[in-house]
């Protein structure tokens, strides 16, 4: 994962609430076996029309929008279905951080895994960032000191949890670390539950 | 010890640490794979060059992406193949226990987990679908993660998660016929919100719940998702043990002795305090449809469509005027007598038997109407097997019903079935948000029941009318 560097950018505000992952990144594109490239699919039946033709009122189709790097949404963006195609194709668009009031708990997961910042903010301050991000505001995300800052004006502190923001700014690999340093604490426990819950270490045999 | 709740027993019992942030490392007893969301999983386990941590922790089936027709013949769409194809040869590679397409067994994994006693109280269970909370149906802590969360689980047999907080869904009152558990579900939602429970772990409980069966409990438990709950519970009762026994992964014989002894302690206890509690009463109630894009836009089936006006909120109330846009609906209008092009019964949310024998109630000497496309998908080959044994599938074929072989099919609409643009349907499916059944394609969500009710009358239809009309 690549380490999370100190964005300055537009921000595209998307005031809708509930913005799925099917809304994100429909299905059909599911098919697909990659990681990489998704971010043309980004959005693709609001961004654009069936015949691919950009639909000009899009938000990320409107300059200074289109390389934004900061989304401001609405609640409960991502909630739905636990494709993390959605964030791969949200990063693959060059989107590094989300801004809303609330986020479907999956999807916010799938991003601290993808190097893409959840950032939970009360519905007013959304609102009223969406607001600023509107008439062209450049946003400032710098993790490394806790702050948001809009035309360099601090807003709001970002305050996520130390391992989270650890893992975002160093780039880290959960699997990595859980191998290196939880191994033997993981054979451990697995041997103490082996020998409470015995039916649980079958062998399948189907 | 302090009374705890189902959630925090189960939770406890799989902690291998605490981090100082709050977080904690838990073990995963159950991890399940499909097609669709782990082979990137697989790519990120082997490229580290690590290996799988535990085989039988694993059990794989295809099913979002696979057709249901012509399942003799090799996939035709070639993405929908080479899926499938990736997902045989990654398993074979790490010898991962797998059902094939032309295996009986093969269905929706949320379906096959239960069916072949690979979902046991008291685990962590995990897969690469959110519907996961299904199997929580069987006491199970069982919850959705995403592609990257599936390489970390094959590989370590672990996941570092914070607790969640708890809500209690009580659901009290006497039911009237025809009000099944996806009525229970939606009304839930529709009150609390798609982001309702959002943090929280709910469990099901009260007089209702013990008397559902477990079909029923699997229905509540899956729609756990679409309220923001990424897990839902039922403790298990003799009603779960019941299912449990004889099923071909399930322990038996004294095995099966010790693990009831432990399954029995798996109750919140009387005094455990919950972060939320609601309570739904479900005497009087109707049966409900979804209206709009959001599971929480939910109607009695009498009931006429909101008017955004009528929502202070700005925010949503440009979603309502979207919603209506976009399912071609008018504001204030009876949502009964909507025509309808296509129906849907099957998937993870309605697939089980109960749901066919409900739909096929309904469909018994009467005729899909003309213009109506409606197709039953079974939940699995089993059910469908054990549908065909009870006469169900004559029933539905004689009555206009196309019958698929199993899988998600027209649930997420990634195997070729489909709606086309403006396309209305009566679907059992979980989700109706835009597009999800084919772009342009226009959900309304309701139990089995109400959409064989629909395919009769071509239209939005109250059962009870249609039932009680000819009673």
């Amino acid at each position: 994962m690549k380490p999370f560097t100190t964005i300055e950018s537009h921000a595209a505000y998307l005031p809708a609430t509930n913005i799925d992952t099917d809304i994100i990144f429909p299905a059909r594109y599911l098919l697909l076996l990659d990681r990489e490239g998704l971010g043309q699919y980004l959005f693709r039946d609001r961004r654009y029309e069936d015949d691919g033709t950009p639909v000009p009122d899009f938000v990320l189709n409107r300059a200074p929008f289109t390389d934004a790097k900061v989304l401001i949404a609405g609640s409960g963006f991502g909630c739905g279905s636990s494709r993390e195609q959605a964030v791969w194709a949200l990063t693959g668009h060059g989107i590094c951080c989300v801004i809303a009031p609330s986020f479907g708990e999956i999807f916010a997961s799938n991003s601290l895994k993808n190097g893409l910042l959840p950032l939970i903010l009360s519905e007013e301050l959304t609102a009223d960032l969406g607001a600023r991000a509107k008439i062209g505001a450049i946003f400032t995300i710098d993790l490394q000191n806790r702050v948001l800052k809009v035309d360099g004006e601090a807003v709001a502190p970002i305050d996520i949890p130390e391992d989270q923001r650890q893992a975002l700014l160093n780039g880290w690999d959960e699997t990595d670390i859980l191998v290196k340093e939880e191994g033997e604490r993981i054979a451990a426990f697995e041997q103490s539950h082996r020998a409470a819950q015995p039916w649980l270490f079958l062998e399948t045999r189907l | 010890m302090a009374d705890r709740t189902l959630y925090e027993k189960i939770w406890s019992s799989h902690v291998i640490r605490d981090y100082e942030d709050g977080s904690s490392l838990i073990y995963v007893d159950r991890h399940l794979l499909h097609e669709v969301s782990t082979p990137q999983s697989f790519l990120a386990m082997e490229e580290k060059g690590r290996t799988l941590h535990r085989r039988s922790a694993n059990l794989a089936v295809p099913d979002h992406a696979v057709p249901t027709v012509d399942r003799h013949k090799p996939i035709a769409d070639p993405l929908a193949r080479a899926q499938t194809q990736r997902l045989i040869e990654n398993v074979a590679r790490h010898d991962i226990p797998f059902i094939p397409l032309d295996d009986l067994r093969q269905g929706i994994v949320h379906v096959v987990g239960p069916e072949q006693g690979f979902t046991l109280p008291g685990i962590t269970l995990a897969c690469g679908d959110s519907h996961t909370s299904t199997h929580g149906a069987l006491g199970a802590l069982a919850f959705g993660i995403g592609a990257s969360e599936c390489g970390i689980v094959m590989a370590t047999q672990a996941i570092r998660q914070r607790r969640a907080k708890t809500m209690r869904v009580t659901v009290t009152g006497t039911r009237a016929p025809w009000i099944t558990a996806k009525d229970i579900a939606l009304t839930l939602i529709a009150r609390i919100g798609a982001n309702g429970a959002s943090g929280h772990a709910i469990e099901y409980a009260g007089p209702v719940i013990s008397a559902m069966s477990m079909a029923e409990r699997m229905t509540l438990c899956n729609m756990s998702i679409e309220s923001g709950a990424r897990v839902g519970m039922i403790a298990p009762d003799e009603t779960t043990f019941d299912y449990i026994a004889g099923r071909p992964l399930a322990p038996t014989g004294e095995m099966l002795e010790r693990a009831l002894a432990y399954w029995k302690t798996l109750h919140s206890d009387p005094g455990a305090v919950f972060d939320r509690e609601v309570t739904i009463g479900v005497t009087g109630l109707a049966p409900v449809v979804t209206w709009g894009n959001s599971p929480e836009d939910v109607l009695p089936i009498d009931g006429c469509i909101p008017a955004p006006a009528a929502e202070p909120d700005a925010t949503r109330r440009g979603r309502r005027e979207r919603a209506l846009s976009y399912m071609g609906l008018s504001a204030e209008a009876p949502i009964e007598g909507t025509p309808i092009d296509a129906v849907f019964i099957g998937s993870c949310t309605n697939g089980r038997l109960e749901d066919l024998r409900a739909a096929a109630a309904i469909a018994t000497g009467r005729k899909v109407a003309p213009g109506v496309r409606a197709i039953v998908v079974p939940g699995s080959g089993l059910v469908g097997r054990q549908a065909e044994a009870e006469g169900l599938v004559e029933i539905f074929r004689t009555a206009g019903f196309e019958w698929r072989a199993a899988g998600c099919s027209m649930c997420v609409a990634m195997n070729g079935d489909r709606l086309e643009p403006g396309q209305r349907c009566a679907s059992t499916s979980n989700r109706n948000f835009e597009g999800r059944q084919g772009a342009g394609g226009r959900t309304h969500l309701m139990s089995p029941a109400m959409a064989a009710a629909a395919a009769v009358t071509g239209c939005l239809t109250d059962v009870r009318k249609l039932v009680g009309a000819e009673a």
